[in-house]
Formats: C-alpha cells, sequence, structure tokens
C-alpha cells in the first residue's frame, strides 16, 4: 500500500474553478514535486464544500486545516511552513468575522458550525471520481441492505416512514410516489432523475452531481429495486459539464464493479442508466416535459392525470424524483427511517441543502435541518448583509417561489411555513437582497425570465405572463393607477389557478408576495412617482449638488442632448426636460457632485 | 478491478479502499515529527522519509503529521507516538536509523524505547 502522509484536498467544484482552483491545483503539484514531496503528500480534488465565498479552499489533512482564497502565489509558502515546517500558514485561515480570529479548522466556522450535512455528508471529503472513496464512505452498503435483506414493499415502507419529502420543489411524499409506480400495472418500468436544475443562483444539484455523484446513483439503485424497475435515466442540463463528466466516471466505474447492469451483486436485480442531456429549457425542470424531452419531442408539459407514476415514459409507469431527493435515500436505508425522523420538523423530515446568493455576506452552498428559521440561515450562516446594510427581501424558490420580507425572517424553513406565507420551499435557491433592492425591479426580472422560459402551451402563462409584465414596466416608469395593483393581482391570481403546469402556476408567485409584503413601495412608484431603493431609472433625476460643483464643465461636455449648461467655475443645473438619463454626466464628474434623486 | 458477486465482495473492498481515507481524515497510530527550522536542521527531514518508507514496507495503518518547534531544540528531531488509549511518548535525537527499531517496537507492539525517550504526555497534561 501506497503510504502518504498528508492530503491535499483542492475544491473541485464549479464556484473555485472558476475563482482558479485549477491553476492553484497545478502549482501544488509542482512545488511539491520541487520539494521533493510528491510521495508522501496527495493531492485530491473533490466536490464543493459549499463555502464559495471564500474559494479557491484548500483543506490539509490529517489535521484538517481550512485555507481559503488561496493563489497560485501562496503556493511555495504554503507548501514550505505546512508541509515542511509543520507550520499553519496563519494568513491563509478564515477570519471569523466577528471576533476577527482566525479559524484553523473547518468544522469551527460558524458557517460550518451551524449546518448539518446529510446529503453532503461526502461532497468535500471524497475524491468523486474515484468508487472507491465512495465505498470506503459506506457507499453501496444499503443498496446490498436492500438486495439482501428487504423485499421491495419494505424499501417502500421504510422510505414512507421517514418522511422523506421530494425536494424539487412540490414536497410530495417521496414513499407514496414510489408505491404508486410499484402499484402501477405493467412488466417495464422507469426511473428518472431530474437534474435539470434551472433556477437563477441555484446550484444545489450540480454540486450533489459533482462531489457525490455515486450517491444519487445508488438512490436511483434502490429506487428501481423498489418500484421494479430496469432501466432509468439521469436527465441534466448541457450546462452542466463538469457534473455530466463526473457522473459518467460514475456511471463506468458502477459498472465495471457490477453496481450497474445486469445481476447486480450477484443477484436478480438489473438495472442500468442513461444520461440524458437537456438543451437547457426552464420548462423541461417540469416532469412531464422533461419526459417529452427525454423521448425526443418538444419540451412541452401535458396535462395530468395520467400521472407519471402510471404512465410516463414512452406510456410506461415512470418515478421521477430530483437529485436531492435521490441523494437522500441511501443515507435513510443504512441508518433507518427512525434516524432520519430525528433531523427536521414533524410533517417535514430531514435537511434542505440551499445555494445561499444574493447581498449576503457568506455565499455558498449550505444544508440546514428542516424548519430552521430563515434568520439563523441569513444572520448566523450567512453572516448578515453584504457591506452592513439593511435586510430587506429573500427570495426563496427562484422564479417559482416568493418574496419573504422582514416580518417572515423568523418563519421556520419547512414545506408548510412557506407555503402559508405564499412561497415555496422550492428547489432550494435562497436569494438575499437589500435595501438597495426594488421589489418591482424584482419582479420584472423574475416576470422577465418565466416570460422567456414558457413554452407557450397554454394561454394563461403564455399571455399572462407578458401582461403582468407589460404592467410592472408600466409602474416602474411612475405610470399606472392604484387600481391596477387589484388588477394585476387577480391577474396573477388568475394564472396560478389556470396554468397547465408548474411553471405557469407558480409563475405569479413574485408578483403575488411581492404585493403581499412590498405594497407600499408598489404604491410610491405609482403615487408618488418615486422609487425608494433608487433602481427603476425612469423614476430618478440626476442633479447637480451646488455646494459640491466646482464649474469644470466635463458634464456639461459629455451630456449628449446638451441639457447641463452654466459658466466655467460656477456650478452648472440640469434641465430635467432635455435630460435622457444616460448617466455619462456622472461618470464624467469627478467631484460626486451629480446624485441621483 | 473484479465484479462484485455478492455483499461479502463489496465489504472486502471495502476494508480494502478504507485505509487511505483513514490515513487522511486520522488514523489509530499518530506519528507527529518536530519539523521546525530546528527540526529540520538537526535532520527530521530523513527521519520523516524513513519512518514514511518504513511504514510502506510494513504495511502499517498510521497517521503520520509534523509540527513546529516546541521549543526543546537541543533534543531535535523531535519523534512523538501515541497509540490509541496509550500516552503519547516524545522521543528525542532520533535518527533514521532509530527508525525501524521505534516502528517496530513502540508502533507496532506498543514497547517504549526507553533509550530514546525524553518525555511522557499525561491525559491531563494535554
Amino acid at each position: 500500500m501506497e503510504l502518504v502522509r498528508a492530503h491535499i484536498l483542492v475544491c473541485g467544484g464549479t464556484g473555485c474553478t472558476s475563482s482558479g482552483s485549477k491553476a492553484v491545483q497545478e502549482a501544488l503539484h509542482r512545488e511539491l514535486k520541487k520539494q521533493g514531496l510528491d510521495k508522501e503528500v496527495k493531492i485530491v480534488e473533490t466536490g464543493c464544500h459549499g463555502f464559495c465565498e471564500q474559494g479557491p479552499l484548500v483543506i490539509v489533512y490529517p489535521e484538517g486545516t481550512f485555507y481559503c482564497q488561496v493563489q497560485v502565489e501562496d503556493i511555495p509558502e504554503l507548501v514550505e511552513e505546512h508541509l515542511l515546517k509543520g507550520r499553519i500558514l496563519q494568513r491563509l485561515l478564515f477570519t471569523e468575522p466577528l471576533t476577527q480570529e482566525r479559524v484553523p479548522h473547518y468544522k469551527e466556522i460558524d458557517f460550518y458550525r451551524k449546518q448539518r450535512r446529510l446529503v453532503l455528508r461526502n461532497c468535500g471529503y471524497i475524491d468523486p471520481e474515484k468508487i472507491d472513496e465512495y465505498i470506503a464512505r459506506d457507499g453501496y452498503v444499503a443498496l446490498a441492505k436492500v438486495l439482501g435483506e428487504m423485499t421491495p414493499e419494505d424499501v417502500i415502507e421504510e422510505i414512507k416512514a421517514s418522511g422523506l419529502r421530494g425536494r424539487g420543489g412540490a414536497g410530495f411524499p417521496t414513499g407514496l410516489k414510489w408505491g404508486f409506480a410499484a402499484q402501477a400495472p405493467g412488466e417495464k418500468k422507469y426511473v428518472v432523475c431530474n437534474a435539470d436544475e434551472g433556477d437563477p443562483g441555484a446550484f444545489m444539484d450540480r454540486s450533489i452531481l459533482e462531489g457525490d455523484p455515486h450517491c444519487v446513483l445508488e438512490g436511483m439503485l434502490i429506487g428501481a429495486y423498489a418500484i421494479g424497475s430496469d432501466e432509468g435515466y439521469i436527465y441534466a442540463r448541457a450546462e452542466y459539464p463538469l457534473a455530466i463528466k463526473r457522473l459518467k466516471i460514475a456511471l463506468a466505474q458502477a459498472r465495471e464493479l457490477g453496481l450497474m447492469g445486469d445481476n447486480i451483486l450477484g443477484t436478480d436485480f438489473c438495472f442500468d442508466l442513461h444520461i440524458k442531456e437537456g438543451a437547457g429549457a426552464f420548462v423541461c425542470g417540469e416532469e412531464t416535459a422533461l419526459m417529452a424531452s427525454i423521448e425526443g419531442q418538444r419540451g412541452m408539459p401535458r396535462s395530468r392525470p395520467p400521472f407519471p407514476a402510471n404512465s410516463g415514459l414512452w406510456g410506461k409507469p415512470t418515478n421521477i424524483n430530483n437529485v436531492e431527493t435521490w441523494a437522500n435515500v441511501a443515507n435513510i436505508i443504512r441508518n433507518g427511517a427512525k434516524w432520519y425522523g430525528q433531523f427536521g420538523t414533524e410533517k417535514s423530515k430531514g435537511t434542505k441543502v440551499f445555494a445561499l446568493t444574493g447581498k449576503v455576506k457568506n455565499t455558498g452552498l449550505v444544508e440546514v435541518p428542516m424548519g430552521i428559521p430563515m434568520r439563523e440561515i441569513i444572520y448566523e450562516i450567512g453572516d448578515g448583509i453584504l457591506g452592513d446594510k439593511k435586510f430587506k427581501a429573500v427570495q426563496i424558490g427562484g422564479p417559482s417561489g416568493g418574496c419573504l420580507s422582514e416580518g417572515q425572517l423568523d418563519l421556520a424553513v419547512d414545506y408548510e411555513s412557506l407555503g402559508s406565507a405564499g412561497a415555496i420551499m422550492g428547489s432550494g435557491g435562497l436569494v438575499v437582497m437589500d435595501e438597495e433592492t426594488c421589489m418591482v425591479d424584482v419582479a420584472k426580472f423574475f416576470l422577465d425570465f418565466t416570460r422567456a422560459e414558457s413554452c407557450g402551451k397554454c394561454t394563461p402563462c403564455r399571455e399572462g405572463i407578458q401582461r403582468m409584465r407589460e404592467m410592472l414596466q408600466d409602474f416602474s416608469e411612475g405610470k399606472g393607477s392604484l387600481e391596477d395593483l387589484d388588477k394585476l393581482e387577480r391577474l396573477a391570481q388568475t394564472i396560478k389557478d389556470t396554468a397547465l403546469c408548474g411553471l405557469g402556476q407558480t409563475a405569479p408567485n413574485p408578483v403575488l408576495t411581492t404585493l403581499r409584503y412590498f405594497r407600499d413601495e408598489y404604491e410610491a412608484h405609482i403615487r408618488d412617482k418615486r422609487c425608494p431603493a433608487g433602481v427603476c431609472r425612469a423614476l430618478l433625476t440626476y442633479y447637480i449638488v451646488p455646494e459640491l460643483c466646482r464649474g469644470c464643465t466635463a458634464c456639461a461636455r459629455v451630456c449628449p442632448t446638451g441639457a447641463i449648461t452654466g459658466k466655467v467655475k460656477e456650478p452648472h443645473v440640469i434641465d430635467p426636460e432635455k435630460c435622457i438619463k444616460c448617466g455619462a454626466c456622472m461618470e464624467a464628474c469627478r467631484f460626486d457632485s451629480i446624485i441621483l434623486k | 478491478m473484479a465484479t462484485l458477486k455478492n455483499l461479502d465482495d463489496l465489504r472486502k473492498l471495502r476494508e480494502q479502499v478504507k485505509g487511505e481515507l483513514q490515513e487522511r481524515f486520522g488514523g489509530e497510530i499518530k506519528i507527529i515529527v518536530g519539523m521546525g527550522t530546528c527540526g529540520i536542521a538537526a535532520g527530521a527531514r530523513e527521519v520523516m522519509t524513513e519512518i514514511l518508507q518504513e511504514l510502506r514496507t510494513r504495511n502499517i495503518d498510521a497517521l503520520i503529521t509534523q509540527t513546529g518547534c516546541i521549543g526543546m531544540c537541543e533534543r531535535e528531531p523531535l519523534v512523538d507516538i501515541e497509540r490509541p488509549g496509550e500516552k503519547r511518548v516524545t522521543y528525542g535525537r532520533v535518527t533514521p536509523k532509530d527508525v525501524k527499531r521505534l516502528v517496530a517496537e513502540h508502533v507496532l507492539h506498543g514497547r517504549v524505547v526507553e533509550d530514546l525517550v525524553v518525555a511522557r504526555f499525561d491525559e491531563e497534561e494535554e
């Protein structure tokens, strides 16, 4: 056996890769060789650690020292100090913002301490391209347990007892869903993994696939055994090349070991998987559209019933779950439903992975027990708002979800509470917004997205979103009347009630929730012709502060419409009638005398 | 890699591959080499290399790590050995040719190599 004394884990998730982890890894290889350490120190590329804000991340084991924002230039010093001389390189440690203390071990950082990592247990610990490492962490034990000791009915009962619910957004009980597909008549059945994660700012599923692809495969194998399926599909976005690459490697390794294919582990159970790359249409995350796309048709949803459990892929009974749901399965089987039940609330069991983004200090991937107050996620794990600005809203569930305000911060994050607040759990995107965000603008942004992604099959979605978007445009320009707000609300509710699929039914959520929690802001736009956050350009005027203006004429010279007048060395003025609000004067002014108000 | 025919095969493979992860996250026996400037000057690098070589040859699963100067530069190279549930022992002025003896006696059989001992740790002191 080759023996190494230290392992350097370099994060190879997409977040760290884009902040330069590949170059860091190469520099490490070079430096280890140069110092003659390459035989005793091993470099391991792992999946996402979640703390993308601090990337590229490098963790040195056995000590578990956590270095962040490591640059290529840091490598010689890091190798010399830590690996040659055995001293921790203090300056690359994480600094806890509150105490200003440097924290050497990553379990001690607040960002990680408040988390409960079940689904992500292997992400960042193992090399996702090595099945051995997954097996060493008890991988495929659950599959062996299922094949050796449990009937398909036992498996379904265990999943039911665990209380696991679909992590794709709607939260349907997984065990129940499996039961339907198992009971559906028919010889040929399919299982599908929905990896078409399309919400802006969401990267939970990508990180699981990149960091621990085998746990998804194992979950699918167990599901296939439970419902009696021998063939499955993973529908992943083509925009996730790294996830797809790692899935392919994982699949090949599982086949080689006889964990995928015919007579798995010497039993009668046979199962194999295809990877289908989606073309990146948001609507294909909807299960019926997704299946249409796998079949080679245009990705459009159809009405349900019949549900996929009875008539799915090619009309055969099909069980479809999302990545995170599948990733929970092996843990539940290995440790038992009772173990799983200790996490979460009564009706929402287990944990949920969130992609924490936006105006929050610690962005990244976090896994928390269900029922945790939103405040804890944003202020303790996320460490509060960037630049210590004021919190305004958090958007949960992406374009299908809703915006929650300060008043909902103590809301427990579980399916029921979020639903009653008008939002949804969604797949797990959390976008934090500060006081400089305009809620009308946010609603516009999400409608831009859903409008572009609507497949156009049903009228409420195709036409309704467009009309809502037009009304929002008017509001952002100070047009419209207060009655229009009621009209918008009515239209939004109608779309919600009548659209064909989940995309259309949830698209009005950002509008409805912003109207519910930030109605005053809409009113300010319409009634006072004012954008309180200072975002909506049409409602802003450029103004020169006379006390600050030196009369240098720089602004007047760049103004394309000649709206600025004034004598040299005397304060200038802007004629609001002529001004087209291009902002050129503001950029030209060297004395910060031009403001928006 | 051979196909896994049954549960036992999987178990065997798991035992086989567990070693590397144990190295990464902490094995049973700990060996700590003092690698401050003083340690390195006194030859800690050679001692470290020799330890790794010896553990490789004997296929021993142990956690090897390094530490900085602890102030006893005079006695460097210092090597600490700690077996699970036993006291940690510090050896001083270890040379590469002492390594075989340390591994065979202390690491494998728990017999302290008295003539090299500098200090013994009690749990309370740590």
